[in-house]
């Protein structure tokens, strides 16, 4: 039978406030356990909440980017489990009044089509902390320095149909955070993280299969794979006349499976009531418009003024744009340059590879903006061959200076200038031609159209004599009047 | 709508509460009289009145993103029965 995968993500996003959402204590990632953790975030009694106004704004800030309907009076519940990373024994989250309502995205695909993902909405709650359960003789040892770090979850409609339309989603959510400050989606400290809701049904039926959910999957390759593998347990049961187990389950990465979680870790009724140690939050138009007013340039946008400004292709645009520090630093090239196209093929070509290989960001390049931008400019003005410029790339990323003298300095001390000098070129074609009497018969003897060909061999020499700095359109032409 | 015994066993054991049997009986009487009372209410026509999520006619104030609160662990782990490493110790939560 044909079957249909129907995906739903919660994605986890820990918003960058400096302090944590009901607390005055410090969300920095990495300090010694428990030093972050007030007496309000390790529910001491007589302890009230105060809410972060910061946590709200970014709230608003991507329910805007999603073009979603926005809780002018939104409201905090109790989500109530019991977890000794959770001291208080509720979550403080939003139930029946999110601050972001219904919104959408639109994901590009590898085959060019563009698909819209419903986002049905997106919550403030807190975050736990951290349960240890290594050499503690026994006992399990807890960090509560997360507790209290400001989570917005967003969670999106059924719409997606495949992993890979799952991670194109995902990698939008993570572009947009990032464009709009609101998160680092650092996904190796968990600062996103994504649950997982799948089921099958026979193609074309409208009803939904049931459903199994799986938490906390940490990187895009692992949702990709917990997918294909879920979908296929799924897919074998139906097949076999099975039924599926509405259940939780965990993806384990080094044995590639899912499996369901024990019941224990399941709290599966959490028994939702309003906080009554909070106010309802009211916004008006007034605060919208000022949120609104400090948007910067979102992905989708940037994509089109690139493709506009600096007439790349919509591909190339998407690429540059989906990344905002990639974006910043390939205008910086450009506009130094002047050479928009030369720009975006060093940005995802050389550089791209260069970064990879060294597992660098961006900000991290060992050859800065105006380096590029002078590369790209003598390469232009013919001082150097495309080819020699690969090497003077590489020797700036070697010594990793930044400075854009560099540039001029190393093409000097190596040598690398192009000769363009008609007469040293002259002189070089002269020997080659005096050297190789046999192909150059050959050649005077050939037919018109196979010459083209055979004039490769000689320009190959002259550059090669010249170490490669001869300006190839200098010989191509002295050997055409020669030969 | 009614509850039974076996409803407040359930509720007790997710609120980590000891009941014992003679009393999970007293307690889903006096929760059921309570449920009655709140079916009476439902007859009350509500439709133009907005649900209320606090009983005060305020709105909730906005905190400044500032760090205010510093390290305390010393004094909040004087007073915990066990830490190790600067970590709370629990008995361990999963077998």
């Amino acid at each position: 039978m044909n079957w249909e995968t129907v995906i739903g993500l919660e994605v986890h996003v820990q918003l960058a406030t400096k302090s944590k959402i009901f607390s005055g204590a410090s969300t920095q990632f990495g300090a010694a356990p428990n030093t972050q953790a007030s007496a309000v975030d390790l529910a001491m009694p007589g302890t009230l909440p105060v809410f972060n106004g910061e946590a709200l704004r970014m709230a608003v800030k991507f329910g805007l980017a999603i073009g979603a309907e926005i809780g002018m009076r939104s409201a905090f519940d109790r989500k109530n489990y019991f977890y000794p990373d959770l001291p208080k024994g509720y979550q403080i989250s939003q139930m029946d009044y999110p601050i972001v309502g219904r919104g959408h995205v639109d994901i590009g695909l590898a085959d060019g089509s563009v698909k819209t993902i419903g986002v049905t909405r997106a919550h403030l709650e807190e975050d736990a902390g951290k349960s240890l359960h290594e050499d503690f003789h026994g006992s399990t040892g807890i960090d509560l320095n997360r507790a209290g770090t400001p989570l917005l979850e967003i969670v999106s409609e059924p719409d997606i149909r495949s992993a890979e339309q799952a991670v194109a989603y995902l990698k939008y959510i993570h572009s947009l955070i990032r464009y709009l400050e609101i998160s680092d989606g650092d996904m190796s400290q968990g600062s996103m993280r994504c649950d997982v809701n799948i089921s099958l049904r026979p193609a074309g039926q409208s009803e939904f299969g049931t459903r199994t959910e799986i938490k906390n999957v940490n990187s895009f390759r692992f949702v990709e794979k917990a997918i294909y593998v879920e979908t296929e347990r799924q897919r074998d049961i139906l097949e076999d006349g099975g039924s599926i187990v509405q259940e939780t389950r965990l993806y384990d990465a080094d044995k590639n499976e899912t499996r369901p979680m024990r019941s224990k870790e399941v709290a599966n009724d959490y028994r939702y009531f309003p906080e009554p140690d909070l106010l309802p939050i009211v916004i008006d138009q007034k605060y919208i418009d000022s949120v609104q007013h400090d948007m910067p340039e979102l992905p989708k946008q940037k994509v089109a003024r690139f493709v506009e400004q600096y007439q790349l292709s919509d591909y190339d645009a998407r690429l540059l744009a989906s990344d905002r520090d990639t974006a910043e630093y390939f205008e910086q090239v450009s506009s130094a340059s002047d050479d928009a196209k030369a720009s975006a093929n060093w940005v995802m070509g050389e550089l791209a590879a260069q970064l990879n290989r060294d597992e660098l960001s961006i900000v991290e390049s060992r050859v800065s903006a105006e380096q590029l931008a002078v590369l790209i400019q003598r390469i232009n003005d013919q001082t150097v061959s495309g080819k020699i410029a690969k090497t003077v790339f590489d020797a700036l990323w070697q010594e990793d200076s930044k400075a854009a003298v560099r540039v001029d300095q190393i093409i000097d001390e190596q040598g690398l200038k192009q000769v363009s000098d008609s007469g040293a070129i002259e002189a070089m074609v002269d020997d080659v031609i005096a050297n190789n009497p046999q192909q150059v018969e050959n050649y005077r003897n050939s037919a018109e159209d196979k010459r083209k060909k055979m004039l490769g061999f000689f320009v190959g020499q002259v550059m090669k004599a010249s170490q490669g700095k001869a300006n190839p359109a200098q010989v191509n032409q002295l050997l055409n009047d020669k030969l | 709508m009614s509850v039974d015994r076996s409803d407040i066993e359930k509720v007790a054991a997710l609120s980590r509460l000891a009941i014992d049997n003679e009393t999970a009986g007293q307690v889903a009487q006096k929760v059921n009289d309570i449920l009655e009372m709140i079916d009476q209410m439902q007859a009350v026509d509500t439709d133009t009145v907005e649900p209320m999520t606090n009983p005060l006619d305020a709105t909730q104030r906005l905190r400044a993103d500032e760090v205010t609160e510093l390290d305390q662990r010393e004094a909040f782990q004087a007073i915990a029965p066990s830490t190790e490493a600067g970590l709370f110790l629990v008995p361990k939560v999963i077998e």
